[in-house]
C-alpha cells in the first residue's frame, strides 16, 4: 500500500499541440451524422418507408447494414433519414435555451434590480423540478409532436442558461473597463455589445455545446416515451421504441439505432469538453 | 435545566422551513401557470381524449367546466386550487376519476424501492470509481477511470434498459422482464437507473477530491508522513463530500425523472409510469401532482442537507448564513 500516492489529476493539462484521436473521431462522427441529416440520399439509396414484408426482421448483412424491421424496411436507411428530424429538434431546443436563457440572464446580470431578484427566485424554483418532468408538463399542454418536444426540452433548460449568463455578465459588469466606459458616457447597450458580450459569450457557448448532447438524449427519450412524431416517420427515439416488441427475435432492431444515438451524444460531449477548456476558463 | 426554547438555535431552522414553504408555493404556482394559463383548453383536451367531442355535448362541456372550476376566471381558479392543495387535495384524475394524492401515494412505494435500490448500487460504485481514480498513480490508468463516468452519462437510459432486458431476461432468463413482483424484478431496473447516477456521483466526487488535494493542509499532512490511504479516508473524503451533498437534491430528482423512462421500459408500476401515462392522456391534474411531488422531494432533501452541513464541516454555521 505504501506504493500508492494520492494525486490530483493534473490541473487542466495544457496539451494544445498533442494529437488527440478521440477529438478527431468525435468530429468525424458528428460530421457523418450532419451529412445524414442534410443529404440522406447520399448515404443510403434505400427508401426508409418502403416496406418489403418478404424481408422482415433480417439480421444485419451487406445489403442491410443494420438489418430490417418487422415490415421489412431497411433500418440503416431509417436511422440515416431519422437524423434530420432528431437533429433539427435538438438544434431547435438548444437554440431556444441559449437565446431565451441568454437574453434573460444578460438583462438580469446587467441591470440587476428587483426584477433580477424575482427572476432568480423563479430560476431556483425551476431548478427544483427535474428537467424531464418539466418538459413533460410543457408537452401535456402543447400536445405531441417533434416540434413540441424541441420546445419543451429547450424551455426546460432555460434556467441553466439564465444562471450561467447572469453570473458571467455580473463578473464583467464589475470590471474596471466597464466602469471606465460608463464614465466616458458610452450607452448601456453599446457596453453590452462591445465589452460584455465578447467576454461572457465563451462560457455560455461552451455550455450550449455541452447541452447539445443532453438535448439529443432528452429528445430521444421523450419520443421513445411516445410523445413525438407519429409512427411512419423515422426518428431515433421512436425507432428504438418500435423495436421493443421484437427484442426476442431481432436484437439489432433496438441495439444498432441506439448505438448511433450513444455515439452522437458521446462525440458531442467530447467536443463540448474541448471547447470548455479553450473557451470556458478565461478568467 | 432551562425550560425556555433555545431561540438562537431554532431561528435558522425556522427560516429554512419558511424558505422551503416559499419554494413549494412557487412550484405550485409555476405548474399551475404552465398547465392552466397557457392558451389551451383542458376541457377540449379531456373530451378529445375520451373521443366524445361533438357539438351535441355542449351541456357536458359546461358540466365539466363547472366540475373543474374552469368556468371561473383564472385568479379564482388559482385560489380554489391553492386552497385545495393546502388541504392536500390535488384534484381528481381526468382519466380514472381517482384522487390525485391517492394515486400518487399508491405509486410511491414502487418508485421508492426502485430509487432506493438504484442509490444503493450507485453510491458505492460512484464513490469507488472516484476514490480509485485518486489513488491510481499511473496517469493513463487515471484517465481511463475518469473516462468511465463521461461514457456512462452519454448512454440513453432507455437503450441501456432495453439492452439489459434483451441480454439478461430474453436470452439468459436470469431476471424477469417486467412487473413489480419480488426482488428479482427490481435488479435490472435498479441497475439501469444506477448507471447515470453513479456516473454523476463519480464525476462530482473526483473533481472535488482533486480540489481538496490542492489545499495547503494536505501538503502539511503529507510532510508529516501521513500515508495516502489514511490521508484520503481520514482527512480528504469528508471535506470532498460537501459538493456531493449540495447536489443530493438534484441527484434524487433525476432518479425520479429517470424512473419515468425505466418504469416504462420494464413495465413497472410507479410514479414514473403514472407520469408517462398522464402525459400520454394529457391528464393535467396528475401531471401537476407528479411535478409537485418532485419539487417537494427536492425541497425536503435540500432542507435535510442544510441541516447536515454543520455536522460535516464545523465552519458552516446555519446561524451565520442569511
Amino acid at each position: 500500500m505504501s506504493e500508492l500516492t494520492l494525486s490530483a489529476p493534473a490541473p487542466l493539462p495544457v496539451r494544445t499541440r498533442r494529437w488527440r484521436p478521440v477529438l478527431w473521431l468525435s468530429l468525424l462522427v458528428l460530421a457523418t451524422v450532419l451529412g445524414w441529416a442534410l443529404a440522406p440520399g447520399l448515404f443510403s439509396s434505400i427508401d426508409p418507408l418502403h416496406a418489403m414484408p418478404a424481408h422482415a426482421l433480417q439480421p444485419p448483412s451487406a445489403a442491410h447494414w443494420f438489418g430490417t424491421d418487422h415490415l421489412g424496411r431497411d433500418l440503416y436507411s431509417r436511422t440515416v433519414h431519422g437524423a434530420s428530424l432528431s437533429l433539427r429538434a435538438t438544434t431547435l431546443a438548444v437554440l431556444i435555451a441559449l437565446l431565451v436563457g441568454g437574453a434573460i440572464g444578460l438583462v438580469c446580470g446587467y441591470f440587476s434590480g428587483r426584477v433580477d431578484s424575482l427572476l432568480m427566485r423563479l430560476v431556483e424554483v425551476l431548478m427544483a423540478i427535474p428537467s424531464l418532468l418539466l418538459a413533460m408538463a410543457v408537452i401535456t399542454v402543447l400536445g405531441f409532436g417533434t416540434l413540441n418536444i424541441a420546445l419543451a426540452v429547450g424551455l426546460s433548460s432555460v434556467a441553466t442558461f439564465i444562471r450561467l449568463t447572469r453570473g458571467e455578465v455580473l463578473r464583467w459588469r464589475a470590471s474596471t473597463f466597464v466602469e471606465a466606459a460608463l464614465s466616458c458616457g458610452v450607452g448601456h447597450w453599446a457596453i453590452i455589445a462591445r465589452h460584455i458580450l465578447p467576454h461572457a459569450a465563451g462560457p455560455v457557448l461552451a455550455l450550449a455545446a455541452l447541452e447539445f448532447g443532453g438535448a439529443v438524449l432528452a429528445v430521444s427519450a421523450l419520443s421513445f416515451l411516445g410523445f413525438g412524431a407519429p409512427p411512419p416517420q423515422p426518428e431515433w427515439g421512436l425507432l428504438i421504441a418500435e423495436g421493443r416488441n421484437f427484442m426476442v427475435a431481432a436484437w439489432w432492431y433496438t441495439t444498432l439505432p441506439g448505438l448511433v444515438v450513444a455515439a452522437v451524444v458521446l462525440a458531442a460531449n467530447q467536443i463540448a469538453r474541448a471547447l470548455q477548456k479553450s473557451w470556458g476558463d478565461n478568467r | 435545566m432551562s425550560s425556555t426554547v433555545d431561540y438562537p438555535r431554532l431561528r435558522p431552522l425556522l427560516t429554512r422551513l419558511g424558505q422551503a414553504l416559499f419554494v413549494l408555493w412557487a412550484a405550485f404556482t409555476l405548474s399551475f401557470l404552465i398547465l392552466y394559463a397557457l392558451p389551451s383548453d383542458p376541457v377540449t383536451i379531456m373530451l378529445s381524449q375520451s373521443g366524445e367531442i361533438s357539438a351535441a355535448d355542449q351541456a357536458q362541456v359546461e358540466a365539466l367546466r363547472a366540475r373543474y372550476h374552469l368556468d371561473q376566471p383564472l385568479p379564482v381558479q388559482y385560489a380554489i386550487a391553492l386552497w385545495q392543495a393546502v388541504q392536500l387535495d390535488l384534484g381528481q384524475s381526468i382519466q380514472s376519476g381517482q384522487a390525485v394524492t391517492q394515486s400518487l401515494l399508491q405509486s410511491l412505494p414502487g418508485t421508492a424501492a426502485l430509487a432506493g435500490a438504484a442509490l444503493l448500487l450507485a453510491i458505492p460504485v460512484g464513490v469507488g470509481v472516484a476514490l480509485l481514480a485518486s489513488l491510481v498513480r499511473n496517469p493513463r490508468g487515471q484517465e481511463a477511470l475518469l473516462a468511465l463516468p463521461s461514457l456512462a452519462v452519454s448512454l440513453p437510459t432507455f437503450w441501456v434498459g432495453l439492452l439489459l432486458l434483451q441480454a439478461l431476461s430474453f436470452r439468459l432468463h436470469v431476471f424477469p422482464a417486467m412487473g413489480n413482483q419480488g426482488l428479482a424484478s427490481l435488479v435490472l431496473p435498479a441497475l439501469t437507473l444506477a448507471i447515470p447516477t453513479a456516473a454523476v456521483i463519480a464525476q462530482v466526487l473526483s473533481r472535488s477530491i482533486a480540489n481538496v488535494l490542492r489545499q495547503p493542509f494536505v501538503s502539511a499532512l503529507r510532510s508529516k508522513g501521513v500515508g495516502p490511504v489514511r490521508l484520503l479516508f481520514g482527512h480528504v473524503l469528508h471535506n470532498a463530500a460537501i459538493p456531493l451533498l449540495t447536489l443530493a437534491g438534484g441527484i434524487i430528482g433525476n432518479l425520479l425523472a429517470g424512473a419515468v423512462v425505466t418504469e416504462t421500459v420494464f413495465s413497472r408500476d410507479g410514479i414514473g409510469r403514472l407520469a408517462q401515462g398522464a402525459v400520454a392522456s394529457q391528464d393535467i391534474p396528475v401531471v401537476q401532482g407528479v411535478v409537485l411531488l418532485a419539487a417537494l422531494i427536492y425541497i425536503l432533501i435540500n432542507l435535510l442537507v442544510d441541516l447536515l452541513y454543520p455536522l460535516l464541516d464545523p465552519r458552516i454555521d446555519l446561524r451565520k448564513t442569511p
